[in-house]
């Protein structure tokens, strides 16, 4: 059975933050989950997955998320408790459904999950998703710790019912990625027989209807604003909490932020002097709450990753109540301080922040000491805590960067091998797009000259083409094929573009832990009822007139085909087929067959210039091979000049 | 109860998000709170993995650059590399069987003498306990065992509030059957060995 399938009631167990809002699902009586797999969420929807093999429960892997979204917003129409996830950048192209639906609202509760990543770990932007309630008019929740994540996601399913609207949970990385004790609570059983009552008025949006659903909306929204005020998620946090509460420091946060602040104010021993408001039902604001917890502090901080989104707030709200605390919190360095004008007239009347140190920045994630050091800036105390001294890093030579890199005998790095080769001499730009190729990048291959999202790739290649006189080579993966390269590809086949789209056909969702997709053959997975769609078919009725199927770890042949695809006019597509090696030796279909570079090798490392597979490195100043990372794709040995790598055993 | 700060750096695959685990566990066992935050986007593709556990009463799961009260690194250079989370009390672990990055191999930068490494950490730090953690792992039968090697060196360190027996039964409970016998042979090599190269 699934861990997290576990009816003890009242059990702790160590449960990363995607597993604790996957069981606070499953206790919520999730039926119906959809995503697209993004970091930081891709583990919450690997437990729904697998929880949906052994259970009624319907998850599937939609091919993105606007569909993603659509589906879940049926199923939810159909009276389902439904969950709909995604990475936050996941959430712009599910923007179209997600924006109506709240017009139109839910029957069974739906759960919006995005994962925000501040300070990028595995992401292309930062982008601040809690705008996204704001823009839609839809209720948010956000966790400050693991354990409450599970018990937010229950309540979000919950208060979409009570509002008949999708609740948006949004994370960031830290709750995600974050691993801590959680309890169990009860399973509720699930309801997995949805039904739809026809009713064109509530549900067709031509514009009659949606200015009625607009109406509903807002009152929807204002319903919502009461329960924030009264809301267990928005509490606060003061040691005297009944006597003596005026003149206190105040500090407003929300999610991880929360956290940080907390230890701050213990470790500065200002406890008795401060008191915190968290926000973890932050759309809509509680304006009351905000305005009774304001009015009798000296000076306001507010503590929030990403965007000035409770500040702006926050101060709206204390203007609206005649406060005149200082309220600060993003003064950091990369915002232009206020008030600083040529004409002195323009200043009068400005009120200059009291503080000159830099508040907090709107880049990056926040960390302890950070959020302690500001806290005792801003609030002008001494930073008592125990500063041990860091150690001095000064004299530590600068030692070798170890970035993440395509595997040994990533079939991508063939490809882009021989893509180079056949293009040598041709001034080219190569967009790519996101996925491991995008790792491509780096040098020796440098192939990727400009990535900004899913599908990217092949749409910009319609822009360069047209824009420029270079030669236009572009990559994309089969997944993000799927998920939004076909539409750009449709583009280029009617607009008559003229470039080369290499579609890195590796059979699986890579990146974000070998998901599947619409190509993917799941029998291999011993997965049976799903039916994958041909890359090379679906590109021929597109009317692509070039299509080139090569076989990357066949160097020559492959630079030979693709020579030609390149010399096309027009739309020329070549698919590179070739299982994802790490993918194929975790479900045994490659048995790895290590090479070896024998006494012929004469040195000139063509192979670590030109390809440096990670399993390449040099003992007293020879090249070797590692027979424990080496998968033998027998890529080196092809390109080898003097055929001095061959299989360890023949 | 103090909190007590640990930070693990490891390369991807040396299985440092086993170690946390057990580490919770071991946690969990003695009655001692504990949160742990890991840093594994890219693991799989040989990058660096990062894992921050905080013992005790404070809530956040992160630590912040020079409050490590301990650092173990699965790595010798990536031990190095983290320096900037110690602070003059950190005690720091590590293993001195390398693994080069492929930057290395194809010219960029030169990975540093582990002689070097060890003075320099040597220097900066009050206790260093540095030995073959692989050669080890291999004694235990398994180089997949080199992160229990280095559990079992850090709980001889005393740093954390977590016995022998505790993590001893954590290791039964969360590692993999068949290999309970094999982790729990590494988990007493790397004990022994931070007693005898303890400084
Ligand atoms: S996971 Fe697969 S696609 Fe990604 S780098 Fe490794 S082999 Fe290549
Ligand atoms: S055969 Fe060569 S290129 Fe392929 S995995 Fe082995 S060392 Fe790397």
């Amino acid at each position: 059975m699934h861990k997290l399938l576990s009816d003890k009631i009242g059990e702790e167990i160590m449960l990363l933050g995607n597993e604790a809002i996957a069981r606070g699902a499953i206790e919520a009586g999730v039926a119906f989950a959809t995503t697209y797999p993004g970091t930081p969420s891709s583990e919450l929807s690997l437990n729904l997955f697998q929880i949906s093999k052994e259970t009624d429960l319907y998850f599937e892997y939609s091919t993105n998320e606007k569909v993603a979204m659509e589906v879940a917003a049926a199923a939810a129409n159909s009276g389902l408790r439904t969950m709909c996830i995604m990475k936050h950048v996941g959430l712009n192209v599910a923007a179209d459904p997600l924006m109506t639906l709240a017009y139109i609202g839910v029957k069974g509760g739906m759960v919006i999950l995005t994962a925000d990543d501040p300070s990028m770990f595995s992401s292309q932007n930062e982008q601040d998703n809690r705008y996204y309630a704001k823009l839609a008019g839809l209720p948010m929740l956000e966790p400050s710790s693991v354990s409450e994540a599970k018990e937010m996601t229950i309540a979000a399913f919950e208060l979409s019912e009570a509002l008949q609207e999708p609740v948006i949970l949004r994370t960031t990385t830290r709750i995600n990625h974050s691993s801590a004790f959680v309890k169990t609570g009860e399973i509720k059983t699930r309801n997995t027989k949805g039904f739809f009552k026809k009713d064109q008025m509530s549900y067709v949006t031509v514009p009659a209807v949606s200015r009625k659903l607009h109406v509903k909306l807002l009152a929807n929204l204002k319903k919502a604003a009461e329960m924030s005020e009264s809301s267990i998620h928005n509490f606060v946090v003061s040691a005297n909490s009944s006597t003596c509460n005026a003149n206190k420091l105040g500090i407003i946060c929300n999610g991880v932020s929360y956290l940080y602040a907390s230890d701050a104010v213990k470790d500065l021993g200002i406890e008795d002097r401060t008191k915190i408001l968290r926000i973890g039902f932050s759309n809509p604001m509680p304006a009351n709450l905000i305005k009774s917890f304001a009015k009798d502090c000296q000076k306001i901080l507010v503590i929030e990753e990403g965007e000035p989104f409770m500040e702006e707030a926050v101060k709206a709200f204390a203007q609206e109540a005649s406060i005149f605390v200082p309220i600060s919190g993003k003064n950091g360095e990369e915002v232009a301080p206020p008030c600083i004008s040529s004409s002195s007239e323009q200043t009068e009347g400005c009120l200059l922040p009291s503080e000159q140190e830099p508040l907090f920045s709107r880049l990056y994630e926040f960390d302890p000491a950070m959020v302690r050091r500001k806290i005792a800036s801003f609030f002008g105390i001494e930073d008592t805590y125990t500063h041990l001294k860091p150690v001095d890093t000064k004299g530590i030579p600068d030692i070798p960067q170890r970035p993440p890199n395509l595997c040994s005998g990533c079939s991508h790095r063939a490809t882009f091998y021989e893509v180079k080769k056949a293009s040598q001499g041709m001034d080219v730009i190569f967009p790519s797009d996101i996925g491991c190729y995008t790792l491509g990048f780096l040098p020796p291959l440098s192939m990727g000259d400009f990535v900004i999202c899913m599908g990217g790739s092949v749409s910009t290649s319609c822009g360069f083409s047209k824009a420029t006189d270079h030669k236009v080579v572009s990559f994309i993966g089969d997944s993000t094929f799927f998920h939004s390269g076909i539409t750009g590809l449709v583009n280029a086949v009617f607009n008559n573009h003229n470039f080369t789209l290499v579609i890195l056909d590796n059979g699986i969702t890579a990146m974000t832990g070998h998901q599947p997709n619409p190509g993917v053959d799941m029998t291999q997975m011993n997965f049976e009822g799903y039916k994958p769609i041909s890359i090379e078919k679906l590109v021929r009725a597109i009317g692509v007139e070039h299509i080139t199927v090569i076989k990357p770890f066949k160097v020559r042949k492959s630079i030979e085909a693709i020579k030609e695809a390149l010399a096309f006019k027009g739309v020329s597509v070549i698919i590179s087929q070739e299982p994802c090696t790490l993918f194929a030796k975790s479900i045994k279909i490659l048995k790895p067959r290590p090479f070896h570079i024998t006494a012929k090798c004469v040195d000139h490392r063509d192979c670590i210039n030109q390809i440096a597979c990670p399993s390449f490195y040099i003992e007293n100043g020879r090249v070797k091979i590692d027979a424990d990372t080496c998968v033998g794709c027998a890529v080196c040995a092809q390109i080898c000049p003097d055929n001095a790598i061959l299989p360890l055993k023949q | 109860m103090d909190t007590k700060r640990l930070i693990i750096v490891a390369v991807g695959g040396q299985g440092n998000l086993l170690a946390s685990k057990v580490l919770g566990e071991a946690a969990l066992l003695s009655g001692v709170s504990v949160r742990m935050s890991e840093i594994h986007g890219m693991a799989q593709r040989g990058g660096v993995v990062e894992s921050a556990i905080v013992f005790g009463d404070a809530q956040s799961s992160i630590i912040s650059d020079g409050e490590a009260d301990m650092l173990v690194g699965f790595e010798p250079a990536e031990t190095l590399r983290a320096m900037n989370r110690c602070n003059v009390n950190t005690k720091v672990i590590t293993s001195l069987s390398p693994v080069p990055p492929f930057t290395a191999a194809i010219g960029r930068g030169v990975y540093p003498e582990i002689e070097n490494i060890v003075s320099l950490i040597r220097e900066r730090t009050p206790s260093l306990v540095a030995f073959d953690a692989m050669k080890l792992a291999k004694e235990a039968g398994n180089p997949m065992t080199l992160n229990i090697v280095l559990v079992g060196a850090l709980v001889q360190s005393n740093v954390l509030p977590l016995t022998r027996e505790t993590v001893e039964e954590a290791i039964t409970l969360r590692t993999k059957k068949g290999f309970v016998d094999m982790n729990i042979k590494a988990f007493n090599l790397g004990f022994d060995a931070a007693q005898g190269v303890a400084l």
